[in-house]
């Protein structure tokens, strides 16, 4: 009972929220300048960031991103300039105020390892003042959202978590209180890459349902190309070298340095950009823990498929079984759905074959919104998409040297 | 000796409440005064090498000498006694403190600022219970120090079992000497053990488990 009615709010949060929810922030002229040093740090910074987009600020150390998006939300005080979240000028506000409005996410998740998940996740609602069963339910639905099963992770404390969990929870917190706006400083840093390749992938996912305004600083060009949808290339200084979609940066870049920087075999960096949802998924055979294995190996032998996909009672895969393994069984097990390694379905062409590479299966299993069962992919549909793609791009460029 | 405790049982179990319960107070207050002066502290760090140097100074005024120049301000009694026993009290509790508070990770401060923490809450909620299990660490060595420092606290004829200890000396020789003497030490460091399995149980109580080692 209290399953379905979850699942149903979840589902209404879901609808309510696709429009865009995030606001847009202005930087006018902006400069930082520590005291003892020539040249500024940030030297007068102009942007528009779009309510509702990604946009990554990329660059190499020291280039006064994670600077610029100190200033945002005031943990870093501008010289001069004015820097404005939906038409409000933030120093307007008290930098307390302002920083419960906008979501804050740092490398690692920076959990306070004193305090449970649950705790953790408070914070900012507390500081509001929501009551306690409104905050209790929001923790739940941001575990949810997540992908950490509230029930076994809310007491849980930070260092009981993964690496992956901690930053999960560390993304739950900075949205906690629905900000308009999300900062993120290297969000991903410091996890190993299969892990970081999953967490971009729910992060794109949980931005397909809220639609917020996200400010995210990285040093990885490959992490921008794939999470953004806008790029700004900062030169030292906060220039802006160029400040475009990623698909104009990669085929155009500004200048010398922007080359430089998106680096060489720009054509191999195509395949970051396209993505797993351009390719026809496909079906197979599923089968919900708890099921009769006989009737699931029946199916699955009557299409020709040689394993099941294994979905929980939320219609999240979990495993990806072979037959033989599931012979000896009377029911479908239940599985740690972390050794399933899946795609979500904005997720590069890289990070597919990337996956299938690690897979047994020549395949991996692709997610929706809330890691949500979509289909599968198999290596040769990849491979037959890239060949397309890089007919299409020889097409482009003979036109162009003929035009 | 046993003749000696029965005769005396009560006035035995007074003095030791009375024992513990200077130190208590003192260890208590103690605590208070030297994690404010911490937080003073690690918020203006120019202080930080002024007050080691005097808490350095501070355990080597030997406690009879800091008795007797409390004795004209404070007269004799348990107010001088309990003054000199909180002073020894605070400083090894205000050493813990401030490398305690100075340990919390910067970055998870700057976290608490980033979710939009006041000063006051993120001190209340951030670094003192992530810097608690040190400054415990402290409060239990200043208990077991400051057991030792409230017995001295008898010359001025403050409360505690530090008279048997007088007596004793007082009478060498004599009959029970020695019986005053035992009975006051040991006294004071079953007091002492007792006092620390307190604070451990206090740890268990109130240091989270996230951080527990």
């Amino acid at each position: 009972m209290t399953a379905t009615n979850e699942t149903q709010s979840v589902g209404q949060d879901a609808a309510r929220n696709s429009e865009v929810s995030g606001a847009e922030i202005r930087l006018e002229g902006v400069v930082k300048r520590y005291a003892g040093q020539k040249t500024p740090a940030v030297d007068s910074l102009s942007l528009t960031i779009p309510a509702g987009e990604i946009v990554m600020l990329v660059g190499p150390s020291g280039c006064g991103k994670t600077t610029s998006l100190k200033m945002i939300n005031r943990l870093i005080e501008p010289t001069s300039g004015a820097i404005s979240i939906d038409g409000k000028d933030v120093r307007k506000q008290g930098h307390d105020e302002l920083r419960r409005h906008v979501g804050y996410v740092i490398q690692g998740g920076s959990l306070f390892p004193h305090m449970t998940v649950e705790k953790n996740i408070a914070i900012v609602p507390k500081l509001l003042g929501w009551d306690a069963s409104r905050i209790s339910d929001r923790v739940d639905d941001l575990l949810d959202l997540v992908g950490l099963d509230p029930a076994k992770y809310r007491k849980r404390y930070p260092r009981e978590l993964s690496g992956g969990q901690q930053q999960r929870v560390g993304v739950a917190r900075g949205l906690a209180a629905d900000p308009p706006v999300l900062l993120m400083d290297e969000p991903f840093g410091a996890v190993d890459p299969i892990t970081r390749q999953r967490l971009q992938d729910e992060l794109l996912s949980i931005q397909r349902e809220l639609r917020k305004t996200i400010v995210c600083v990285t040093h990885d060009i490959d992490e921008a190309i794939k999470l953004g949808d806008r790029i700004v290339i900062l030169q030292e200084g906060a220039h802006v070298a160029q400040y475009d979609t990623p698909e104009n940066i990669l085929a155009a870049p500004a200048d010398d340095f922007v080359s430089d920087f998106v680096g060489s075999g720009s054509t191999l960096k195509q395949l970051s950009l396209a993505r797993v949802n351009e390719i026809d998924l496909a079906d197979w055979t599923t089968a919900a823990v708890g099921d009769s294995a006989a009737e699931a190996i029946r199916k699955a032998q009557t299409v020709g498929h040689d394993a099941v996909v294994v979905l929980d009672n939320r219609g999240r895969p979990v495993a990806w079984p072979w037959l033989r393994q599931l012979r000896n069984e009377d029911r479908i097990p239940s599985y740690d759905p972390e050794k399933l390694h899946t795609l979500d379905s904005r997720a590069t062409l890289n990070d597919a074959l990337d996956t299938m590479l690690t897979s047994s299966h020549g395949g991996a299993v692709v997610t929706g919104d809330r890691d949500q069962y979509l289909g599968v992919i198999d290596f040769t549909s990849v491979t037959d998409h890239m060949r397309t793609l890089e007919q299409q791009a020889a097409a482009a460029t003979d036109g162009q040297a003929r035009g | 000796m046993w003749q000696f405790i029965t005769d005396r049982s009560d006035q035995i179990v007074y003095n030791t409440l009375q024992h513990a319960n200077l130190v208590i107070q003192a260890v208590a207050l103690a605590t208070v005064i030297a994690v404010a002066l911490a937080v003073l502290i690690t918020r203006v760090p120019r202080l930080s090498g002024l007050a080691n140097a005097l808490s350095a100074i501070g355990l080597t005024i030997p406690s009879f000498a800091l008795v007797g120049l409390l004795l004209p301000l404070a007269g004799i009694g348990a107010t001088t006694a309990f003054i000199a026993v909180t002073f020894y009290a605070v400083l090894p509790i205000l050493r813990n403190a401030v490398v305690g508070l100075q340990g919390v990770d910067k970055t998870l401060l700057e976290s608490s600022r980033g979710l939009g923490m006041s000063e006051l809450t993120s001190l209340w909620r951030v670094r003192l219970p992530l810097a608690w299990p040190v400054i415990l660490a402290g409060v239990r060595t200043s208990m077991q120090m400051s057991m030792g420092i409230a017995a001295i606290a008898a010359y001025v004829l403050g409360p505690g079992l530090g008279g048997y200890i007088f007596t004793g000396l007082a009478q060498i020789g004599g009959a029970n000497a020695v019986n005053y003497a035992v009975v006051g030490t040991v006294g004071i460091v079953i007091v002492a053990l007792l006092a620390d399995l307190l604070l451990l149980l206090l740890g268990r109580l109130t240091i989270s488990k996230g951080i527990r080692a």
